[in-house]
């Protein structure tokens, strides 16, 4: 049982998708912009993560691996999570046009996001089983909300401040992005 | 100046993809520990993007519109599983340093968006150059970035110690927030020698909309060109 929590803290909090290892940076800067945005970004990807964090792990232990191809892996998991992204757009469209209409654009946008593949690779490499992997991408789909909902946070607060004109733009949005960097570094010391 | 070198050109200084253009941040941020990690990640980029530029301009009549994207995510991705291969047989410990990032290649936005923006359009040859110069401006600014944070963070440069032995070395600038730190003064420096203006002009060239990273660009402008902003809250 503490293993499996201990997965989901790591993925969210320890090992932050965004602010540890970097996937997912692009939305993460772009999209921030806009805290409704963000929040509902942040949903699309934690279910598209969790979601095919099971798919990935199926195809990959029932397929791939008895048959010797693991190295096709990258293909097949980029090719699943387009897939997926397009089955998962088709269903909300169908079942919950509400929550659709306020995903909108983002979703297709999921595809590039490299927080997915890379949730996929990492659990084949770690050797997850199949709940481990459902929890890995459960605990980074968290874990990259968490992010970009605390930094379209500050962003809203930078908006209304005079700064230099140098700094304005991208610059104080990455040194914000370096400050939430340092304090998500203390949660290292949870792994213990 | 002919229509080849002009293509390096570009892609090296007037649309650098990390620089000016801000694309493919994530392996950028991630995989520039080191000068060394840096020159591998920007080789293996410019490897992929100047075979997959090759084929997706031979292939340009024979992929339908609507399918496109499907396809050149699967000649991308077959191409990045050779570099993969590849690496790890002669060069395993590049591959160990730059572990899940290698098979990443595929989403690097620089790579879907040259195929979109420049080798759909044109012949083979200059394709070819296209990719050329965008790798080497990839290669180019992940180098220097590594070179940066290797310097201050361990006091060397590719392995090799250059700072005398008494400098402390700032740990955290080969950690995760030292990217941030250093790609954040490198673009404000860039913007402070006005360089800005230019950024505007040139990010309207790049990818198609179909990529997460498009979004980055409203950074600058303060929304995004492909109607992202509309989305949220018109606050």
């Amino acid at each position: 049982m503490t293993t499996y929590i201990m997965i989901i803290v790591t993925c969210a909090l320890i090992n932050n998708v965004v602010l540890i290892q970097f996937l997912g940076i692009c939305s993460f800067l772009g999209v921030s912009q806009q805290m409704k945005a963000s929040v509902s970004l942040g949903i699309a990807v934690t279910l598209v993560t969790t979601v095919s964090s099971a798919v990935a792990w199926v195809l990959y232990t029932l397929i791939l691996a008895p048959l010797g191809l693991e190295y096709m892996k990258t293909i097949v998991f980029i090719l699943v999570i387009a897939a997926l992204v397009q089955c998962v757009e088709m269903f909300l469209k169908k079942t919950s046009p509400a929550i659709y209409k306020a995903l909108g654009i983002y979703l297709p946008l999921i595809t590039t996001n490299c927080a997915v593949l890379g949730v996929a690779l990492t659990n084949v490499q770690d050797e997850y089983n199949l709940l481990q992997s459902v929890l890995a991408g459960l605990g980074t789909g968290l874990g990259y909300t968490l992010a970009i909902v605390l930094l379209a946070g500050i962003r809203s607060r930078i908006d209304e401040s005079d700064l230099p004109k140098p700094l304005r733009g991208a610059p104080v949005v990455l040194l914000s992005a370096a400050l939430m960097s340092i304090a998500f570094m203390g949660f290292s010391g949870l792994g213990r | 100046m002919n229509q080849y070198t002009e293509r390096i050109y570009n892609g090296v200084v007037r649309e650098n993809p990390t620089l000016v253009l801000m694309l493919g941040m994530c392996p950028t941020l991630a995989v520039s520990t080191s000068a060394t990690n840096g020159i591998g990640m920007g080789l293996s980029t410019l490897a992929v993007l100047t075979a997959s530029n090759l084929i997706i301009s031979l292939l340009r009549h024979v992929i339908p519109d609507e399918v496109r994207l499907p396809a050149y995510i699967v000649i991308v991705a077959s191409l990045v599983t050779t570099v993969e291969l590849l690496i790890e047989a002669y060069l395993p410990a590049l591959y160990d340093a730059l572990g899940i990032y290698i098979p990443l290649i595929v989403v690097n936005c620089i790579i879907l968006g040259r195929a979109e923006a420049y080798a759909n359009k044109h012949r083979p040859l200059p394709a070819v150059f296209d990719g050329i110069g965008m790798g080497l401006g990839f290669t180019i600014a992940l180098t220097i970035l590594g070179l940066i944070r290797e310097l201050v963070g361990a006091g060397t440069a590719f392995n090799v110690q250059v700072l005398p032995k008494s400098y402390n070395p700032i740990g955290i600038f080969v950690k995760a927030p030292g990217a941030f730190l250093v790609i954040a003064f490198m673009i404000m420096i860039m913007n402070a020698c006005g360089k800005k203006t230019r950024q505007r002009e040139l990010v309207t060239s790049g990818c198609d909309g179909n990529c997460a990273c498009c979004a980055v660009r409203g950074l600058e402008n303060g929304q995004t060109q492909h109607g992202l902003s509309g989305k949220g809250d018109k606050s």
